[in-house]
């Protein structure tokens, strides 16, 4: 994808980052204003959208019963999908998912799959044969930078939305019943991610900010401030102290947004 | 899932394949393996088989990927469908769609892509036979490939797991390990330049497990270093031999 800004105006962004400054006012650990609308999709099982800045994403969540996992019989299975639709950004194009949408479904997949947000046992309806199956379809709207938290928040939000099918078993058949349950939870995972500058740590970048950050790192972090999944990505470099700097923060913006969102 | 299988590890602290904490599995390293690459090496990492060719600074495929004012790096992991248990699909799995990414973005660093303008490099990985780790192996070898093929580069990158098994971190998982344990963190990390290019985690970690596992993975990370430099002087070292004795003639 070639750049959608001049040159110039990368340097701009750039040299004002060293100030400790961003172009739209920012320190460099602020996070834009976010807001979140649930229940957006009335045909949806859950759904939520979020506006991150400009960027703006909308997950859907369908529950339907489907087979377990051979190794996990007694759990109900979750699957993470996301499309950059065209009408998000001028540089998105239509076509199967390319690697960036794959890398963002799939980072928002392990944050909720390693902190065990879904509690999956509870969606068991006969062991080895049936399960409910979640299926969290991450749509983005409007980019303006940093998908990937907008997107786990987004996808939390929708699932913590989630309603539901009660059932019986009658003969082995499955038989919804009237009214719904609210989608087992265990756990709120929060993601944050860091875009590294020279020497500098940003949070939150925009879209014109990520063309110019060296690299990327992303953590989901649980209540109890225990790390559950890392990426690291584009094509530069953390040092080790980096890193740790890096932890820090994204443990500090991970409880500063709980605090916000009361999770 | 834990009940069901046997422990990791055991009271002394060695782990089911007999290895301690922050042990290596046996590692062998081999430069210019592929007659038809302009670098290849393979690697065996425990029972990890995988092969890399790398091709270019050539014609960039399609054309619209092409830079004008530099070298594009392509890669592409793939795992041959026998190298798993249950037979895997040849068709690119999201999985390794994902894997090529961060392999790529991992091997960027070490390159100077403004050096070549108009040019690509392609970077195949095969993952003959998988057992946990075959990112970091694949990178490993990759790297070795691309100076095999000659062009500049920063620095090897070299890539090694760590991780939590149990209640300990441990160094290099296998594939047992893999599933049943507690944590993965695969670390890449180019050890003249103090840099981290691949980093990435599944499982839960405390913040001091994490900055365990990570200063664990960069220590097997500098011991296989070692090993790679090695493999490269071997492949000259027999390069030398050849054409004195055809001096000789």
């Amino acid at each position: 994808m070639s750049s959608p800004i001049t040159k110039v105006r990368q340097r701009q962004i750039a040299q004002t980052m060293e100030t400790g400054k961003r172009m739209d006012g920012r320190t460099l650990t602020d996070y834009r204003e976010f807001t979140i609308e649930q229940g957006v999709i009335e045909k949806a099982e859950g759904s939520a959208r979020v506006f991150l800045g400009k960027t703006q994403i909308l997950v859907g969540i369908k529950v339907e019963t489907g087979e377990p996992f051979p190794d996990t019989p007694n759990e109900g299975v979750m699957t993470v999908n996301a499309e950059l639709v065209p009408l998000a950004s001028p540089t998105y194009e239509t076509g199967p998912p390319d690697e960036t949408s794959i890398e963002l479904a799939r980072i928002v997949d392990r944050g909720i799959r390693e902190s065990k947000a879904i509690d999956t046992e509870k969606l068991c309806i006969e062991p080895g044969k049936k399960v409910f199956v979640v299926f969290v379809d991450i749509y983005v709207l409007n980019y303006d930078g940093n998908l990937i938290d907008a997107a786990a928040l987004a996808a939390m939000s929708a699932l913590m939305n989630t309603k539901m099918p009660n059932y019986e078993i009658k003969d082995g058949e499955l038989k919804l019943k009237q009214g719904y349950t609210q989608l087992p939870m265990k756990s709120h995972p929060v993601t944050v991610t860091i875009g590294k500058i020279g020497e500098k740590l940003i949070v939150d970048a925009a879209m014109e900010e990520e063309q110019v950050i060296d690299a990327r790192l992303t953590m989901a972090i649980n209540e109890e401030g225990n790390i559950c999944a890392i990426q690291k990505g584009l094509s530069g470099y953390f040092t080790p102290q980096q890193l740790i700097e890096a932890s820090k923060l994204a443990r500090e913006k991970a409880d500063e947004q709980r605090k916000k969102l009361k999770w | 899932m834990s009940e069901k299988h046997e422990k990791l590890i055991d009271k002394k602290g060695i782990r089911l394949d007999g290895r301690k904490a922050d042990e290596l599995r046996s590692l062998k390293l081999e430069v210019g393996v592929l007659p038809n690459a302009d670098g290849s090496a393979y690697v065996e990492h425990g029972k990890n088989k995988i092969l890399v060719g790398v091709f270019g600074p050539r014609e960039v495929h399609p054309k619209h990927l092409m830079k004008a004012d530099r070298m594009v790096l392509k890669c592409r992991y793939h795992m041959a469908p026998f190298s798993v248990p249950e037979r895997k699909s040849p068709a690119p799995s999201r999985r390794e769609v994902e894997l090529s990414k961060v392999i790529r973005e991992s091997l960027e660093p070490a390159l100077f892509p403004e050096l070549y303008p108009r040019t690509g490099i392609d970077v195949y990985v095969e993952v003959l036979q998988a057992d946990g780790g075959t990112r970091c192996a694949a990178i490993t070898a990759a790297a070795l490939a691309l100076a095999d093929s000659g062009i500049p580069m920063r620095d090897l990158v070299v890539a090694c797991a760590a991780g939590k098994v149990e209640d300990t971190v441990v160094l290099d998982l296998y594939d047992a390990e893999d599933k049943l344990g507690a944590a993965d963190v695969p670390v890449a990390y180019m050890p003249n330049l103090n840099a981290v290019t691949l980093l990435q985690m599944d499982g839960q970690l405390s913040p001091e497990e994490f900055e365990k596992a990570l200063n664990m993975a960069m220590e097997g990370c500098k011991k296989i270093y070692a090993l790679q430099k090695e493999a490269l002087k071997n492949k000259y070292m027999t390069t030398k031999v050849e054409t004195k004795e055809e001096t000789e003639e």
